[in-house]
């Protein structure tokens, strides 16, 4: 199962559109959890909103998640262990106040379990072949083991001089 | 005296709070720590029995923000922390201000989406957090924020 989701503040009706309107040419099924849109598809399950419990419950089942590039999704497909393909918001479509989702992906491309796909064609190839999408890595990226530690040794020494 | 709790940790829904969760992950193992969001279910999925809600808010929703400063206030006040900390955004700001008022060490971590520049509240930010931190290190310079690390 392909998962959909554009999160619950704004629309992203093209995202939800390229995969409608990729759907009958999959292998996989898809289910789009489409927020705010107006587009309703024809080719794939749907639901505006998805509890948190139940969007946790359908990725742990998921052979991939297609979003918008939102930190908060990205983090969830590493809490999953799924590949995640973003598809990030353009403001130049209205789709976004300005272009921090391209930013963001273009840091977070090639990195393993994370693809990046802006046009319909690239999302394509990525869909057509889910096995063969590489998962996150299980380890904790060293970068946030130092940004713990980090914080740990600024409270053990806020701690210890309020005492 | 010992405070009651050692940490009051805030972040609002959605990739703030995913980012919060994860900043703390370490410290709850030996710290109190109580969470403070804006979204009830948002506790109950990471099991957190002792959270806070407060109202969201931002510089367009003066209402809200009104009543979001009260619910902040109340809840550093109470639990008198020696430190807060943040990943955003506007009720973050509130509690670190709060946090400053009682003498709190207060920690701004600027969350990883903002790759180009500092959100408006990290910008902020500088002027509440005694520990000022980005994700990036492009974005630190020598006069703050501070690069130490990212949680992607």
């Amino acid at each position: 199962m392909i998962i959909v989701s554009v999160g619950t503040q704004l629309p992203f009706d093209r995202l939800i559109r390229m995969v409608d309107d990729l759907a009958p040419s999959l292998h996989d099924k898809a289910f789009a959890q489409t927020g705010r849109g107006v587009y309703v598809p024809k080719n794939i399950e749907w639901k505006a909103d998805v509890p948190a419990k139940e969007f946790d419950a359908l990725l742990s089942g998921a052979s991939v998640l297609v979003a918008h590039a939102g930190i908060g999704t990205v983090l969830k497909a590493d809490q999953y262990g799924k590949p995640i393909i973003l598809v990030p918001r353009k403001a130049s479509l209205g789709e976004h106040r300005n272009d921090h989702q391209l930013a963001t992906v273009s840091k977070l491309k090639g990195r393993p379990g994370i693809y990046v796909a802006e046009e319909q064609d690239e999302l394509l190839r990525l869909l057509s072949d889910t096995d063969s999408l590489s998962r996150p890595s299980a380890l904790d990226p060293p970068g946030r083991i130092r940004l713990q530690s980090h914080l740990e040794m600024i409270v053990n020494g806020a701690i210890g001089a309020a005492r | 005296m010992r405070p009651k709790t050692d940490i009051v940790a805030v972040a609002s829904s959605g990739g703030h709070w995913q980012q919060l969760l994860l900043a703390t992950q370490t410290l709850r193992l030996t710290r109190s720590v109580l969470y403070v969001t804006t979204k009830p279910e948002l506790l109950a999925q990471a099991g957190i029995e002792n959270g806070r809600t407060v109202l969201d808010c931002n510089r367009d929703t003066l209402g809200k923000m009104v009543k979001s400063i009260f619910q902040c206030l109340s809840i550093i006040l109470v639990h008198r922390p020696a430190v807060v900390i943040s990943t955003g955004a506007a009720p973050g700001i509130i509690c670190l201000a709060a946090g400053r008022l009682i003498g709190a060490h207060t920690i701004w971590i600027d969350s990883f989406a903002n790759v180009e520049k500092l959100s408006m509240s990290g910008k902020i930010a500088r002027y509440v957090a005694n520990t000022w931190l980005t994700q990036w290190e492009h974005l630190s310079t020598a006069r703050g924020p501070t690069y130490a690390g990212e949680l992607l």
